[in-house]
């Protein structure tokens, strides 16, 4: 029971970290049309989060694979369920990835201008449909006690699915801009302040609405209202995202991106909490939903997985930072005459 | 056709594809953190343009087998739930401690690799390399024992209708993983000093620096003779080990009809499936495949006939694809002793270095071969003798699969084109003279 419990948060956690690190990167992906104007920006924003975006993204093949380790089940029902938008995710990752890698090989402005457009297509898909998907989760999936899914990738095309959807293009976006901020300096940077100005308080609306509409599209309140203190975790996201401007406001923009994070942290936490103890509801009997307890793996395989997310999770959390810190400051003329960068 | 039948096209295209990438980055990476620490030790800077030269190639080839990597860690829930709903408590553990301790530090380092040459000491630098390095060998190493218990499941016990683990060490170091380990990543050898030696050959025939790319034929030459070698000495091992937990799969690859001792290997043999029997037959050597497997030419092996038809792998693709590896693993070796008997008259042995030059794509092949004998000698199961491949697949429509195999098909077709045109232009042009290091 402990073990399910602790492995249900572990599980949060992993994809909370995922969307807080990735998260600036799909944002800055899906900014670089807009606010890469001459290919110097677009370069600076690429060397941006050059040498990190790989490592973040581990932090999505760690909760794939957390998922499939500690909850077989929900692993083999989510992602079969989730097929089409699944594929979709995991094509626009693809492009994204090697786009990076690829821009700067052939000095033509047509070759760039393809990956250009797949760095957009590859960072703006994910954000939006893990957004979809996260949202439907909240909600409910249509499938049977055999796990079989009724529906189609329409089917998560519904209403609150899209507002979740828009709320991470959102969130992504303000994360993006403000890594931005941090790492440029003239136009460039002005642009991506007044990118997050402007983009502020639409999140702030949609966030706002988004909450409502939990309350009447999914079952997520149950928890809060069970156990009040957990609103604690609402507050907290709601003064994260508030200080988010507050912080912009005084240029610090290392707070404001901090701020950024937790909001997106917290944002994810107020539906893993609501959720708990389900993992994958389902909306046509809840009695089919799988859950932190008849989902999980056998309790030796949970406590091998479970010595060694303690031991590594640390040491990864710790060389991260190493290297968060080694690439500290602004991306300069010096970074991008280098022969090795994007 | 049905979703399994769809499902399994895509995954084989899918890992078919990724196994493209994956051996150059195992033995690259070694390579270039050679040629690295070489340039820190002996301030020569023709190493650190070896170094940036090779590692170019390095990294777009990184950057394909990551990506590729990615689909492949999500197939198993989208395509294949019911085979994850089952096994998961032991494979999915494997997939995720891969993660956390080997993706997480190459991903991380390979940024830092590529971006740190300023920001770190020349020393540190060269230790990253041989980090990633390393981390690479482990994410093979956690896979390959993945692979491993889905060819011989050990350590395991069936509850509720799934595999749980009761034996963990027994899962780690059972002889299945730990042999079919050395022999892929010495695969993976072979195919990185086949590479370097085929492009030194392309310059040094065309008579360019000289220098550069003889030193780098001869590093690469060293290394690739010792794991000519071992690849062979270890694909014995295998065979050994799949004679005896996989039976049906070695009398596939011997297309070996009859049980009897003094057990032959043919030359060549074009397998009847229909009527049970090989068409042709040439060069039959009595007792050499119980020699082989047994150590003994009196043993007795089993034929296919000992199996009910429907436990029966193709067989010919699987006599095809051994009997191809096999050849190319001996052909390597006789390619590399030439090597070394001429490695201090390179530049004026045009005929060796055309033949190198073409040999590259031969490890290739070879490596692609040997997961084809691997995964279809397996066949029909999945899991050997626990779950049928056909009861693995997940419960979706025959369209979103057809859907998904066409865009891999189309996405991953531009994406080698694009990926191994770069690597060509690349490794055609000449070396940097100077670097901004
Ligand atoms: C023998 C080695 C080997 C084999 C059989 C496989 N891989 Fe692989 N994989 C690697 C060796 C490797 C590597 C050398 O570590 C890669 C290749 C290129 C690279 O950049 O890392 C990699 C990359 C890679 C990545 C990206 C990791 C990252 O971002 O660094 C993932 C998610 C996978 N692989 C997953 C898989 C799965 C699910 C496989 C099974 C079907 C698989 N790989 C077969
Ligand atoms: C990267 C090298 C690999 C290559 C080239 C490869 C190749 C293949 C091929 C050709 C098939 C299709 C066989 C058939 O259906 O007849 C297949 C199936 C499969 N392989 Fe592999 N494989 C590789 C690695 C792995 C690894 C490391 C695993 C597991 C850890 C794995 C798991 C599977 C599964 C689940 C299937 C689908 C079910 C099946 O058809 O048996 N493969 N692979
Ligand atoms: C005479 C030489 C060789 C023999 C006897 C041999 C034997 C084998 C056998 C029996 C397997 C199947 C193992 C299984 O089903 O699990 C295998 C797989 C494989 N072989 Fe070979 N092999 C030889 C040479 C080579 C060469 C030269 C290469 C590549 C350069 C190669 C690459 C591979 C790969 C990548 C696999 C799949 C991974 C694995 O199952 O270990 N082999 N080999």
């Amino acid at each position: 029971m402990v073990l399910q419990t602790i492995w249900f948060f572990l599980w949060g956690l992993l994809w909370a970290i995922f969307f807080m690190t990735d998260g600036f990167d799909f944002g800055i992906g899906t900014l670089y049309p807009f606010l890469g104007k001459t290919d110097r920006d677009k370069r600076i924003m690429i060397n941006a989060l050059g040498p990190l975006w790989d490592g973040n993204e581990v932090w999505l093949i760690t909760a794939g694979g957390v998922t499939f380790a500690a909850f077989p089940l929900v692993y083999s029902v989510m992602f079969s369920s989730l097929y089409s938008a699944l594929m979709l995710i995991l094509f626009a990752l693809i492009l994204r990835g090697v786009s990076f890698e690829f821009r700067g090989k052939v000095d033509d402005p047509r070759w760039r201008k393809i990956w250009d457009t797949c760095i957009f297509v590859g960072s703006f898909v994910p954000a939006l449909l893990f957004g979809v998907a996260f949202a439907n989760i909240f909600q409910g999936i249509p499938f049977d006690h055999n796990g079989v899914y009724h529906g189609t990738l329409f089917t998560l095309l519904n209403p609150y699915g899209l507002l979740g959807g828009i709320l991470f293009v959102l969130l992504f976006m303000i994360h993006g801009a403000l890594w931005i901020s941090i790492k440029s300096e003239g136009d460039l940077q002005e642009r991506a302040i007044s990118t997050v100005k402007k983009l502020w308080p639409i999140l702030l609306g949609v966030a706002v609405i988004f909450l409502i509409a939990s309350k009447f599209s999914t079952r997520l309140y149950d928890n809060y209202i069970e156990h009040p203190t957990f609103f604690i975790v609402i507050v907290m996201t709601v003064l994260a995202l508030l200080s988010v401007r507050f912080f912009l406001v005084r240029k610090t923009f290392f707070k404001a991106w901090f701020a950024s994070a937790l909001t997106i942290v917290g944002a994810t936490f107020f539906g893993v909490i609501g959720l708990y103890p389900n993992l994958f509801p389902s909306s046509l009997n809840p009695r089919y939903s799988l859950t932190a307890y008849n989902a999980s793996s056998s309790p030796l395989t949970l406590k091998i997985m479970l010595i060694v997310v303690i031991i590594f999770i640390p040491v990864v959390i710790g060389y991260q930072i190493w290297a968060y810190n080694l690439f500290k400051g602004k991306v300069t003329e010096e970074d991008l005459a280098h022969d090795e960068a994007y | 056709m049905d979703v399994v039948l769809l499902s399994r096209l895509q995954f084989a295209a899918a890992t078919m594809f990724h196994f493209l990438f994956v051996p150059f980055t195992l033995g690259l990476s070694f390579l270039v953190a050679y040629m690295e620490t070489k340039y820190v030790k002996t301030g020569d800077e023709t190493y650190l343009r070896m170094t940036k030269f090779w590692g170019k190639l390095f990294l777009i080839n990184f950057a394909v087998g990551v990506v590729t990597g990615i689909t492949l860690e999500f197939q198993f829930g989208t395509n294949w739930s019911r085979y994850s709903a089952f096994v998961g408590d032991i494979f999915g553990s494997l997939l995720a401690i891969e993660a956390t301790t080997s993706f997480f530090l190459e991903s991380t380092l390979i940024g830092v690799w590529i971006f740190g040459w300023k920001k770190l000491s020349k020393k540190a630098h060269a230790a990253v390399m041989w980090l990633i390095a390393v981390a690479s060998t482990f994410s093979a190493v956690w896979i390959l024992i993945a692979n491993a218990w889905m060819q011989n499941p050990v350590g395991y016990t069936i509850r509720d209708g799934r595999a749980e683990l009761v034996d963990f060490a027994a899962v780690l170091f059972q002889k299945y993983a730990i042999f079919k380990f050395v022999h892929t990543v010495s695969a993976a050898y072979v195919l990185s000093a086949f590479f370097v030696m085929g492009v030194s050959a392309y310059h040094l025939l065309k008579k360019q620096h000289i220098d550069f790319f003889t030193r780098s034929f001869k590093i690469a030459l060293g290394f690739g003779i010792i794991f000519s070698f071992i690849v062979v000495i270890m694909g014995d091992i295998n065979g050994v080990i799949v004679a005896e937990k996989q039976p049906t799969k070695l009398a596939a690859m011997e297309s070996l009809w009859e049980t009897t001792t003094r057990a032959p290997v043919y030359f060549f043999a074009l397998p009847d499936e229909e009527n049970e029997r090989n068409k042709i037959e040439i060069g039959a050597i009595p007792g050499v495949l119980s020699f082989l497997v047994k150590h003994d030419i009196n043993a007795k092996i089993q034929g296919l006939k000992d199996f009910p038809r429907e436990e029966r792998p193709p067989v010919l693709i699987t006599s095809f694809a051994f009997k191809g590896m096999v050849g190319l693993g001996f052909y390597f070796i006789i390619a590399t002793i030439l090597g070394w008997w001429k490695r201090n008259r390179l530049v004026d042995s045009p005929k060796y270095l055309k033949l190198m030059l073409l040999s590259i794509p031969l490890p290739y092949m070879a490596c692609e071969l040997g997961w084809v004998v691997a995964e279809v000698g397996r066949q029909p199961w999945i899991v050997y003798g626990l779950m049928k491949t056909s009861d693995a697949a997940s419960p979706i429509a025959t369209s979103q699969v057809l859907t998904s195999l066409i865009a891999f098909i189309v996405v991953y077709g531009l994406l080698g084109v694009t990926g191994f045109y770069l690597i060509a232009k690349n490794a055609l042009k000449a070396p940097e003279l100077t670097t901004d290091n």
